[in-house]
């Protein structure tokens, strides 16, 4: 079992490796090039050739590659082309709160959406269930800013509970800052909750059609016991995969988020700087980015491995 | 049979009155699975119930826990237990009788087993959460049966987990788990069908000592004839839900009173005749020379084993799982390419793999398989089932290919109407028919069957070998007939090999090969299969009390 | 009301009645619409009346129309690339099954890899470096979402290859052809048939969020995702202007789960309780 999980997480290190490849092929092919996009109007022949040179760009690409991707690991982004700041200092605070959010919405989503699932998996066909089941699959379907412009309508708008701007910035004091996000954050939980229910429901469910839950059953005991004893232990690693796999998607949905909410986080940055083609941000963020999902998704698979009762235990 | 005497004073422990269970789902009311059965269980007295597949008798089995099956429910008739009606008590009071009061034993041990938890844990777990037992006490019970029952290592087997242990000693530890609780009844519900016929041995002398020392009463359901005459007192013939015929067991099996009962007896006791030889033909249409194989990790599967079929012979190849006939029929159809060795048909080498065989070799050695559902397409017509071999092999216009199938079916016993028919909608029976139309249709000169006959009912399974004994006397066609039950080689067959571990360790005339002297593998083989008289079992655990240790030799060679 | 036997259950009822009004509304947009989707007709921000139930957008362009012409954009788009995406991954995921050995391994190892990425960062950086041309849109999404198609194709595939009938066929001698297109298939277009829903909603939702983060669709062509975007400011002031589109956007994806789920639910089967 060893072997398989360090497996994983040597195919972990070669996607991120691969990814960071393909964020530099895509960010390179440029239509111009750096030099230019730096000069702009000052340029003339001989100081895009001093540039061009001064950046390294002479170098053959996959050595050029090499050097971005060691500096990265030191943490060298290079300079923002829209403003000449360090790029590192410019997405630290903004990493950081995109990470506030997100675990603001994983610390709620999590325990909820398993909880619900249990519950719907234990009283199958009833009400609850099927109540349930029709509202997540309304709220998996639509699209988070559908979410959140409505809730900005009718909670912070008409209600006005909420603020409907999440600007926060590094010094906002913790409770007000809980406060200012609680928007976002529910957008994000809504629609992770129903994910995360809807799969914990079906892996209980799947469990519970097992032969050796029917054996409980004629054991004679309790359905609580049966469920929690028997089904829990072999659903918990679909349940780990898809809570690591939601949790992955959050680093995706958060950008939408806090666009809708003008929230001062690593997506917004991403979506504002795109725009102005400032390549070394948008490399950053697309690396950070990729970073993380990449490194949930190797969790989720060796969470799976782990939990597994039959590799546990070899033959 | 017991040795105790049973007196009808022994108190009833289960009541069946007028049982009956029927489909109930959103669109209606469905089939009638369970229709009016009454029997009145004592105390130590051991019911069969037997039947074809579709009879009723799980269901009979489950229903005396009180439980279900999805869609299916109670409609009528009184369940007594002890003086317990259990249709009128709460699901939580009838739960609380499972366990403590009646217990189940499931077909397939490993499927009734929670690999996320160790065997003492199952077993002891209805013990102790019905306050029967406490947990110590659970655990002592348990080691204790592990001896009874004769499990290896009976101390410290419990703390393995099930993909530890091997079928048979599970489907034991199994039984365990249902007698810890000291339960008044036993559901047995058919427990040794998964296993192979020595194993079926070992578990049902166990079974039966368990069931004797503790006085428990059992119900006994399972659709071999043979296994229930060792172990019950007295049997119920079941068919469609409905009872056949009730009584003492040795009543049952030497005087049958009902026709269908008779069936049943005759066609177990039927399979005496050996078939006669042919006249030996100079060239084998299938000659398998010194073969031997192995799959990635897996050496010698097959291991230098040489077969002759010639035309018209029915070579069967019987062994039991893991044995290796399986392999070799993918051997020899080039599926899975030899290491070693010739395939030659009609004299001519066939090339180790599949893809590199001609087309008109391909046609002449055709294949049936055991499970009808996946042997054919379900979405394809039996006009596209059948029809495309002979548009494939001999580029028929579409006319010529409807009229062949037409004729084929024909010859099957299938309906011409059902042509047009999609292959999902048959029975298994009918869709074995349309399998072997299928090969026909290609004709060819050596036709592999694979436990063609395993997967269906007894009486189903007959008319198929019937059916292909026709059609070899019609058609001269050649089987190579694998197969792990003794009882259809010796109806079938004129020349048998016996696999072991990969090798051949006796092959020959069938009658040659099942008379004495016998090869001890084929003796131990011979003497597993049940026969239909209720001594059988204690003359061949007596034997085996004294060849003992050369039978675990024999299985346990590398 | 039943399906080839099945009992369709209200909620698919719903969902084939959203996507039917919706697929309608797609192909006749220009006969249905009562303004023209760019011309502005009055002033920007009017009220909703008799004439414009929704009332004029931030340029004075009827917002029903708009919603209209929209749906044309949305759809069309979303199908063209889910029937492309389908097409490569069916194809490709089917080659991976029945092929085997090292084609399957090579094929399902780079899957791997694409799928453990995430496809909005990658398609972020992908367009903002190609630009958003509808054919590069295209193509980029639908190469991205065949890898998601190839992994459920092959592992259908997989399945059914392993059943006996299709060793018969081999057996016969039958090409790679047949096995693929008349043994695996027919069996396979139930989950095939799902799966392509499931897709469908996902792309149509990930263009429209491209859209909304300014990466999609570009004027003057309208889809629902850029007009939540041009519209996002009036929620500020009341106006529940963005959540039309985008709610247009959820009613559609809402009935096409609700399909889907029916579908999937019919293959479920579940345990016996006490009588």
């Amino acid at each position: 079992m060893l072997k398989l999980v360090l497996n994983r997480f040597g195919l972990g290190i070669l996607t991120l490796f691969a990814a960071s490849a393909l964020i530099f092929i895509g960010t390179e092919i440029l239509p111009g090039d750096l030099a230019s996009a730096i000069l702009q109007n000052t340029a003339t022949p001989e100081t895009l050739a001093k540039m061009r040179l001064d950046l390294g760009l002479d170098q053959p690409a996959y050595v050029r590659f090499f050097q971005w991707l060691f500096a990265a690991l030191h943490g060298d982004f290079g300079k923002s082309l829209a403003n000449g700041r360090d790029v590192l200092q410019e997405i630290a605070p903004r990493f950081a709160n995109t990470m506030f959010l997100a675990a603001y919405a994983a610390i709620v989503a999590v325990p909820l959406a398993i909880g619900l699932g249990l519950l719907a998996a234990i009283w199958q066909g009833g009400i609850f269930d099927r109540l349930v089941n029709v509202v997540t699959l309304m709220t998996i379907s639509v699209p988070e800013y559908f979410l959140a412009y409505l809730l900005i309508k009718y909670v912070a708008v008409e209600l006005g509970w909420f603020p409907s701007l999440a600007s926060v910035s590094s010094d906002t004091p913790f409770l007000e800052r809980l406060y200012d996000t609680f928007l976002p954050m529910l957008t994000l939980v809504l629609v992770i909750v129903a994910h995360m229910m809807r799969m914990t429901r079906a892996s209980v469910l799947s469990v519970m059609a097992s032969p050796y839950i029917e054996m409980a059953i004629l054991k004679g005991l309790r359905k609580s016991r049966i469920v929690v004893r028997h089904a829990l232990p072999n659903a918990l690693a679909p349940i780990i995969s898809v809570v690591a796999l939601n949790l992955a998607y959050l680093i995706v949905g958060v950008v939408v988020v806090e666009t809708v909410f003008v929230y001062p986080g690593l997506g917004q940055l991403m979506v504002d700087e795109v725009s102005k083609h400032d390549v070394p941000v948008v490399q950053a963020c697309g690396l950070i980015f990729a970073a993380t999902f990449i490194l949930l998704n190797m969790i989720a698979d060796i969470l799976a491995i782990l939990s597994n009762p039959r590799l546990r235990q070899p033959r | 049979m017991s040795e105790q005497t049973l007196t009808r004073d022994d108190p009833i422990v289960l009541d069946i009155r007028g049982m009956r269970v029927a489909v109930r789902t959103d669109a209606g009311d469905g089939p009638v699975l369970v229709d009016d059965v009454s029997l009145q269980l004592r105390r130590g007295e051991v019911i069969g119930l037997i039947g074809e597949s579709g009879a009723g008798k799980s269901t009979i089995g489950l229903a005396s826990m009180g439980y279900t099956r999805r869609d299916c429910h109670i409609v009528g008739g009184n369940i007594i237990f002890g003086d317990t009606d259990i249709r009128a008590i709460s699901p939580n009071e009838r739960r609380e009788l499972r366990g403590p009061k009646i217990a189940y034993i499931a077909q397939s041990a490993a499927a009734s087993f929670n690999p996320a938890h160790t065997l003492m844990e199952q077993v002891c777990e209805a013990a102790v959460r019905h306050s029967v037992l406490s947990s110590a006490e659970a655990r002592t019970e348990a080691v204790s049966l592990f001896k009874q029952l004769d499990l290896p290592s009976p101390e410290t087997i419990g703390s393995r987990y099930p993909h530890q242990v091997s079928g048979g000693q599970l489907q034991r530890v199994m039984a365990a788990m249902a007698m810890v609780a000291k339960p008044d009844i036993l559901i047995f519900d058919e427990p040794t069908t998964a296993l192979d016929v020595t194993t079926q041995v070992e578990c049902l002398a166990a079974f039966r000592k368990l069931i004797r020392e503790h006085g428990t009463a059992a119900l006994y359901i399972t659709h071999d004839l043979a296994v229930v005459a060792q172990i019950a007192d007295r049997i119920m013939v079941l068919r469609r839900g409905k009872m056949v015929e009730f009584g003492d067991s040795r009543q049952i099996l030497l005087e049958p009173k009902e026709e269908y009962t008779r069936r049943l007896v005759s066609e177990r006791v039927a399979g005496r005749a050996f078939v006669d030889g042919n006249i030996a033909v100079p060239i084998p249409i299938l000659a398998i020379d010194h073969v031997s194989a192995d799959y990635p990790g897996k050496p010698k599967v097959v291991d230098d084993v040489s077969i002759e079929v010639r035309k018209g012979d029915t070579v069967a190849v019987v062994g039991e799982s893991g044995s290796g006939k399986s392999t070799l029929a993918r051997v020899v159809t080039g599926l899975l390419p030899r290491v070693a060795g010739d395939v030659r048909f009609n004299g001519a080498s066939l090339s180790p793999r599949l893809k590199d065989r001609t087309k008109d070799q391909l046609r002449r050695v055709q294949m049936i398989y055991q499970m009808p559902d996946v042997a054919l397409n379900p979405q394809h017509t039996l006009l596209e089932t059948i029809g495309r071999p002979v548009a494939f092999y001999f580029n028929r216009s579409r006319r010529e290919v409807r009229a062949r199938t037409a004729e084929l079916l024909r010859q099957m016993d299938l309906p011409e109407s059902f042509i047009t028919r999609k292959t999902s909608e048959l029975s298994g029976g009918q869709k074995q028919r349309v399998s072997i139309a299928r090969a026909l249709a290609a004709e060819p000169d050596l036709i592999i069957c694979d436990e063609v006959t395993s997967a269906l009912d007894q009486l189903v399974g007959e008319e198929i070998l019937r059916l292909l004994k026709k059609l070899q006397d019609d058609l001269g066609v050649a089987y190579l007939f694998i197969t792990h039950d003794l009882g259809t080689v010796k109806r079938i067959a004129n020349k048998v090999a016996v696999m072991l571990k990969g090798k051949i360790v006796a092959s020959g005339d069938t009658a040659t090969v099942f008379s004495p002297p016998y090869h001890p593998y084929t003796e131990l083989l011979l003497s597993s299969v049940p026969e239909m008289r209720p001594d059988w079992l204690d003359e061949v655990l007596a034997a085996r009390a004294t060849g003992a240790a050369r039978t675990s030799a024999l299985l346990r060679a590398p | 009301m039943r399906i080839r036997g099945y009992k369709v259950s209200v909620i698919a009822q719903i969902g084939i009645v959203i996507v039917v009004v919706n697929l309608l509304v797609a192909l006749l947009a220009p006969l249905i619409a009562p303004f023209d989707q760019a011309t502005p007709v009055g002033d920007a921000w009017a009220e909703p009346d008799a004439q414009h139930w929704l009332g004029l957008d931030n340029l004075g362009r009827d917002i029903v129309s708009r919603l209209i012409y929209g749906a044309r954009m949305s759809i069309g788009l979303a199908l063209v690339i889910t029937a492309l995406s389908f097409l490569i991954g069916v194809i490709t995921g089917f080659a991976a099954a029945v092929t085997g050995g090292w084609v399957d391994q090579a094929l399902s190892r780079i899957v791997d890899l694409l799928l453990s990425m995430p496809t909005l960062i990658f398609a972020f950086v992908i367009l903002s470096v190609l630009g958003t041309a509808l054919p590069v849109l295209i193509i980029t999404i639908a190469i991205l979402d065949s890898t998601k198609v190839f992994r459920l194709a092959r592992s259908v595939a997989v399945n059914i290859v392993s059943l006996e009938f299709v060793e018969a066929a081999r057996l016969r001698g039958e090409g790679w052809w047949w096995i693929v297109t008349r043994e695996v298939l027919p069996n396979a277009i139930p989950p095939l048939t799902a799966e392509f829903g499931l897709r469908f909603c996902f792309t149509f939702l990930f263009i429209a969020a491209l859209s909304f983060l300014g990466l999609g669709v570009q004027p003057p062509d309208a889809d629902w995702g850029s007009m939540v975007k041009d519209y996002r400011d009036m929620i500020n002031f009341g106006s529940a202007a963005p959540l039309y589109p985008a709610a247009a956007i959820a009613i559609l994806t809402i009935g096409v789960n609700f399909i889907v789920d029916w579908m999937l639910s019919i293959h479920s089967r579940g345990q016996g309780e006490g009588a």
